[in-house]
């Protein structure tokens, strides 16, 4: 595996499908054959009609689902890795600061505040105390301040209420959740950012924030995929468009 | 990353009950390892040998077959069942917790919350009363107890206040790796809810490696890192926890997850 400086992601001859074995094993065939590259302060768009495996191909690319063939060649922390070939721990390691994933739900630990759910992945982005060091209360104290400082930036940005930061977001509109998703992708600066539609539920002004926000990560170098269903927003943010093709022995 | 040394590492482990005469394995070459830090959740129906697994990864019950190797505290690999007693014993109430699925299994109901915190402290060598008492108040208020009540008996506490009693009597002595057996069943969904986040605050926090057995995919998918699956004793699928719920391969995870409403 080799890739030029600055490919952050080389996606090579992807197949996916999926084998529904409660439905006498039929299968889904859903990539076939993707190839894509992206680079430093590249945002590729994946475009075209529903069903085309724009989706699947986000949760390929952040190992929510198996590849079952190609590569997925990542510059990630530590050099090369295939994606397609990443043990979980890998993957994981990889989670935890290079790569983000803006999803369209957001799941979470019914009990945690919107401000802790997006300061989370500031504080794992950041070396845990190694196996067997004692716990250390204020060296503690003083990361979580500092992640929360900075997931306070961003929901003042998203235009988050103040009054809701302190609450779960579980009952929250499916605007805020999805801002609260899209600070939690932001508030630690990664060098793949994937993200699934992060303005559908939004109005025009958190939308011009979001695109700021992707501008703002790209001139750092971010490599970002995005399915945007906005074409306003699509033209504001993508340097380039990708339509997958339709998997041709479906 | 990928080098970094498992705290446990399980091979080919087999069980079968002597009661139930040429009946089925109730476990069968089980094969996984665990890492510090790390929440894993083995998920699967009632007799798929969830607990079973468990327990003899615990020493609790020894297998018919394979090994259960650990890395202790000082470095050293131990294997857990061809150690003798004295070790395994000190293992258990020293770098291993265990969690029990009815909390009254694993408290002694009738001395104080405080004392039910302290004894492994006091097995450890610990004989301060002050600070034995101090500790214990700092970890009922960890879980969220009222540090008042310290010397009332369990008893006296409600299921949700039992089972963190339970978890602030295991994590005490600081264990590397907890092990709980369904710990949030039974408890009324806001108590589950407090559990989730102590559990996971806690992995987090005191970098522990936490196996967890569960039915409920819900919690897998909110606490655990990894999951495994296991179907008629044996594990037939494990990997990261999204990628088993979202894209299962093995005909039983995909039965199981579309059986949830939501997973």
């Amino acid at each position: 595996m080799s890739l030029a400086n600055d490919v952050v992601l080389d996606v090579r001859g992807l197949h996916k499908r999926f084998t529904l074995h409660l439905r006498g094993g039929v299968e889904l065939p859903v990539l076939h054959d993707v190839s894509l590259q992206v680079r430093r302060g590249d945002c590729v768009a994946l475009v075209g009609p529903s069903g085309q495996g724009k989706s699947t191909l986000m949760k390929c690319l952040y190992g929510s689902y198996g590849a079952d063939a190609g590569q997925i060649v990542f510059q990630g922390e530590g050099g090369l890795l295939d994606l397609a070939q990443a043990s979980p721990h890998q993957m994981l390691a990889q989670r935890r600061r290079a790569i983000a994933y803006v999803s369209q739900f957001l799941r979470t630990v019914p009990r945690v505040p919107a401000l802790d759910v997006v300061a989370e992945r500031a504080l794992q982005a950041h070396p845990e105390p190694a196996d067997g060091e004692p716990d250390d209360e204020a060296q503690h104290a003083e990361a979580l301040e500092t992640a929360r400082d900075a997931a306070r930036v961003l929901l003042r940005r998203l235009n988050l209420p103040t009054a809701l930061w302190s609450l779960p977001p579980a009952t929250f509109s499916g605007g805020e959740q999805q801002r609260i998703n899209i600070a939690r992708g932001f508030v630690e600066p990664a060098r793949l950012l994937l993200l699934d539609e992060p303005t559908a539920s939004l109005d025009a002004a958190n939308r011009r924030v979001v695109v700021q926000l992707i501008e703002e990560a790209k001139a750092r170098g971010t490599a970002v995929v995005g399915i945007f269903h906005d074409e306003e927003v699509r033209d504001a943010v993508a340097t380039r468009c990708v339509e997958l093709g339709t998997p041709s022995d479906r | 990353m990928t080098s970094i040394e498992p705290l446990l590492q399980v091979r080919a482990l087999g069980h079968r009950f002597p009661s139930v005469r040429g009946g089925p394995w109730a476990v069968c070459d089980a094969s996984f390892e665990l890492f510090a830090g790390e929440v894993v959740a083995i998920v699967g129906e009632s007799g798929s040998g969830k607990s079973t697994l468990l327990n003899a990864v615990g020493a609790r019950l020894r297998p018919l077959a394979g090994q259960v190797l650990y890395r202790t505290a000082a470095g050293a690999w131990v294997d857990v069942h061809a150690a003798p007693e004295r070790q395994r014993r000190e293992l258990a109430r020293s770098e291993w917790g265990f969690v029990e699925q009815a909390a009254a299994d694993g408290l002694r109901l009738n001395v104080s919350a405080g004392a039910n915190i302290g004894e492994r402290l006091m097995g450890r060598g610990d004989r301060h009363y002050g600070r034995l008492r101090a500790t214990a108040a700092d970890w009922m208020q960890r879980v969220e107890l009222d540090p008042a009540r310290i010397d009332d008996a369990p008893r006296a506490f409600s299921g949700g206040m039992r089972q963190r009693l339970q978890i602030a009597r295991n994590l005490v002595t600081q264990p590397r790796l907890v092990l709980m057996d369904e710990p949030t069943s039974g408890l009324d969904v806001s108590v589950q809810a407090r559990l989730l986040d102590l559990i996971r605050h806690l992995s987090q926090r005191l970098h522990l490696c936490a196996l967890i057995v569960t039915h409920d995919l819900g919690v897998a998918r909110l606490l655990a890192q990894r999951t495994l699956v296991m179907h008629e004793g044996r594990i037939v699928e494990q990997g990261l926890t999204d990628r088993v719920l979202d894209d299962p391969q093995h005909p039983y995870t995909q039965l199981l997850v579309s059986s949830v409403v939501a997973p």
